[in-house]
């Protein structure tokens, strides 16, 4: 290199949802174009910053900051080269305002709107940082809450995570510092290891949070998990991630090795003088394991079938000891409330939820992505003001929030506050954050049925509710869709379909079986008319 | 189950059990080895023919009931050889929401007429935010169209499975 060379810093983010939307493909042709030109270019792949819909999206390191311009296509680099010299060569003045320099240029990326307005905690470095850069991490903060852990007593961390308020993401709810207390009093087997076992088996429709972690931040979730081992007096450790997500297996496989190099885990976490071996184990496809005693059989090396409760986990959990079970994001919050204190992280939300929640837009939605607010906000303004409506321009019709088994919310429940007892109180769930968009193309019993054929698909079936019901609902909403103008048959079967939803909730040993009726039952409630009268159009969702 | 008649019965046998004691060997002293077996293998060989579930249950002391009833459980792994890519379409909720029952139909009727690939449903590939979304060989592709569907499948050339293909006799080796 020439030392007149200019230099340049670009991020084109790896992330695999930028991928499947050809992010190799521009990280390329920006590579060949600065070779022509001469330019030193320091190509950064980062994580998404969870703007999908501007998704390839390359930043420039600026004067001001990093500069943000996408959706970018390989073909727009021509046009965007200069620009992206204006704002990122070295010397270059840059802008304040740049973005009228080109079409594609949002101006500064921790100015624009969407970003702008979110409380990112768990989020703070997802986009910004080379996912798995050691270095990147502990210069934004990395491992400082592990460092704390290591000096305190394992009782002082349970009651950090206690103090804190934090609740598991994954859809429960249930508080993660009882959880860990009840695993940190239990013995184990004579001969045997206590467990901490990650859920990123993150199966449900319309969720991505987890695997923004794992592939945009993954030694946040290792720093987490090592931080519960601590804690609990676990050393081993499991992350169960789906074969759907080979990408973020390949990332943590990559950073567990690196980690590990570096002390952080392994025969001696940070210095503490205690074991904590962790390893990725892959999934193969099934929803249901995703259940908490369904991913504890599959890595036992078993069938994925759920297991009775009690015992729990936490006494008699993999392998018959003792086990902390949370999801991703319930240990990815961890670290930061050892670094900042349990009243930073407490301080934020509302009522018994507190902190933050990913909230995951999806669907049918213009502006899809990433949108990490404290507890308490409402889904009117996820859906419009960060949203921005519905992706075709029709009006949205049914929301589902909390996954396929989550209830689909109608438009006079949108201002109720995002909070897990709110949601609640008005028959639905707040699960994993995720939150699915329909437009009023959607025909909500063919929705209803297709969440019957679903659990029936996934059932591992153990118990009858799940195993026969699910079948059984789909012939019944079938039976109901067929007699939609015979007013008085059609009540007898939808008479019988809410005898077999309160069946399967009250009789499932899950909640694969015992949630289905939640997507059923809130569209037989809120949007009766679909299942009464023919649309008279080729509704969407009716080929399951 | 189709049999490739060029491949010996035998050496794809003798084929099958080396791959698999290999990867057992690969995997000793792992607690609950045997789906990150069964993945191994299918990587290499493509599929999980009935050699390698008899020869696994024999090198982990379990039943081949127990190995065929793990195998059959997750609808990742494949108990038939696998012709082609494998197209997995999202069938999920948010997918749903943007047309993918359309695209799955196209990728069905693409692979029964042109083949090339073996076309799967996932429900779920985690790319929500850009419905509707599908992998090929496990590389994700996001805000589909017909168009674009149709110009990835047709990128798809016939290619054979990298398994060796197996008879189905012989299996009580």
């Amino acid at each position: 290199m020439s030392p007149l060379m200019t230099s340049m810093t670009l991020y084109v983010p790896c992330d695999s949802a930028a991928l499947a939307v050809g992010a190799d493909a521009v990280a390329q042709a920006l590579q060949a174009r600065a070779q022509a030109d001469g330019v030193d270019l320091h190509l950064i792949r980062n994580g998404s910053r969870g703007l999908f819909w501007l998704e390839p999206l390359v930043e420039v390191a600026g004067p001001h900051g990093r500069v943000a311009f996408g959706p970018v296509a390989p073909e727009d680099v021509a046009d965007l080269w200069p620009a992206l010299l204006a704002e990122g060569a070295e010397g270059a003045g840059g802008s304040v305002n740049p973005s009228i320099a080109h079409p594609l240029c949002h101006g500064l990326t921790a100015a624009m709107p969407y970003l702008a307005r979110q409380e990112r905690l768990t989020f703070a470095r997802i986009g910004v940082t080379d996912p798995l850069s050691l270095e990147d991490y502990a210069a934004h903060g990395g491992w400082v809450g592990l460092k704390a852990a290591v000096t305190q007593a394992p009782e002082a961390l349970v009651q950090a995570v206690l103090d804190a308020g934090l609740r598991g993401r994954g859809g429960a709810a249930f508080p993660a510092g009882i959880k860990w207390k009840t695993v940190a009093a239990a013995s184990c087997a004579p001969g045997g290891v206590k467990y901490v076992v990650c859920n990123a088996d993150e199966g449900d429709s319309g969720t991505f949070a987890d695997r923004m972690v794992m592939e945009g931040d993954p030694y946040m979730l290792i720093e987490g998990m090592a931080i519960a081992a601590l804690a609990v007096g676990a050393e081993r450790g499991y992350i169960y991630v789906r074969s759907e997500y080979p990408h973020a297996v390949a990332t943590l496989n990559e950073a567990l090795r690196r980690a590990q190099a570096a002390g952080w885990i392994g025969a001696d976490v940070a210095g503490s003088g205690r074991r904590f071996e962790l390893a990725v184990r892959m999934g193969a496809g099934s929803y249901v394991c995703g259940e908490e005693t369904a991913m504890l059989e599959s890595l036992e090396g078993k069938r994925g079938v759920v297991r009775a409760k009690p015992p729990l986990p936490a006494i008699h959990g993999l392998f018959g000891q003792p086990t902390v079970i949370n999801n991703v994001l319930t240990l990815a919050a961890v670290p930061l409330i050892l670094a900042r204190g349990a009243a930073f992280y407490r301080d934020f939300g509302m009522g018994r939820s507190r902190g933050t929640l990913p909230f995951q837009l999806a669907g049918n939605i213009r502006h899809g992505g990433l949108v990490e607010k404290a507890f308490g906000l409402s889904l009117r303004e996820l859906l419009f003001d960060f949203g921005g409506g519905s992706a075709t321009g029709r009006p949205i019709k049914a929301v589902q929030v909390g996954g396929p088994l989550g209830a689909y919310v109608p438009a006079e429940q949108w201002d109720v506050p995002l909070d897990y007892e709110a949601y609640t109180a008005i028959g639905a769930v707040l699960g994993h954050g995720g939150v699915v968009v329909h437009d009023d193309s959607m025909d909500m019993a063919a929705l209803a049925r297709y969440a019957m054929a679903f659990c029936a698909v996934e059932s591992c079936g153990k118990c009858t509710p799940c195993r026969i019901g699910s079948t059984r609902g789909v012939e019944v909403i079938d039976r109901i869709r067929l007699l939609r103008d015979r007013p008085a048959e059609r009540d007898a079967q939808v008479e019988l379909l809410r005898d077999l939803c309160d069946t399967m909730l009250h009789g499932s040993l899950c909640a694969m079986g015992g949630m289905t009726p939640y997507p059923v039952l809130s569209a037989l409630n809120h949007y009766p008319a679909d299942f009464a009268a023919d649309l008279g159009q080729n509704p969407k969702g009716s080929a399951t | 189950m189709t049999v490739r008649p060029e491949l010996s019965p035998d050496t794809t046998q003798a084929t099958i059990r080396a791959t698999v004691l290999a990867v057992v060997a690969e995997h000793a002293g792992q607690e609950g080895p045997l789906l990150p077996i069964l993945h191994a293998v299918q990587q290499r060989l493509g599929w999980l023919p009935p050699e390698a579930v008899v020869t696994l249950a024999q090198a982990l002391h379990l039943s081949r009931a127990e190995v065929h009833g793990v195998v059959s459980y997750y609808p990742h792994f494949h108990l038939q050889p696998v012709l082609g890519a494998v197209v997995q379409v999202c069938r999920a909720e948010s997918c749903l929401s943007r047309g993918s029952e359309a695209l799955h139909a196209q990728a069905q009727a693409h692979a029964e007429a042109v083949g090339g690939c073996h076309v799967e449903s996932v429900y779920c590939l985690g790319l929500c935010a850009l419905s509707p979304a599908i992998a090929i060989d496990g590389q994700p592709h996001a805000r589909l169209t017909q168009q674009r569907l149709a110009a990835l499948l047709d990128r798809l050339v016939e290619k054979p499975s990298s398994a060796p293909l197996a008879s189905s006799q012989g299996a009580s080796a």
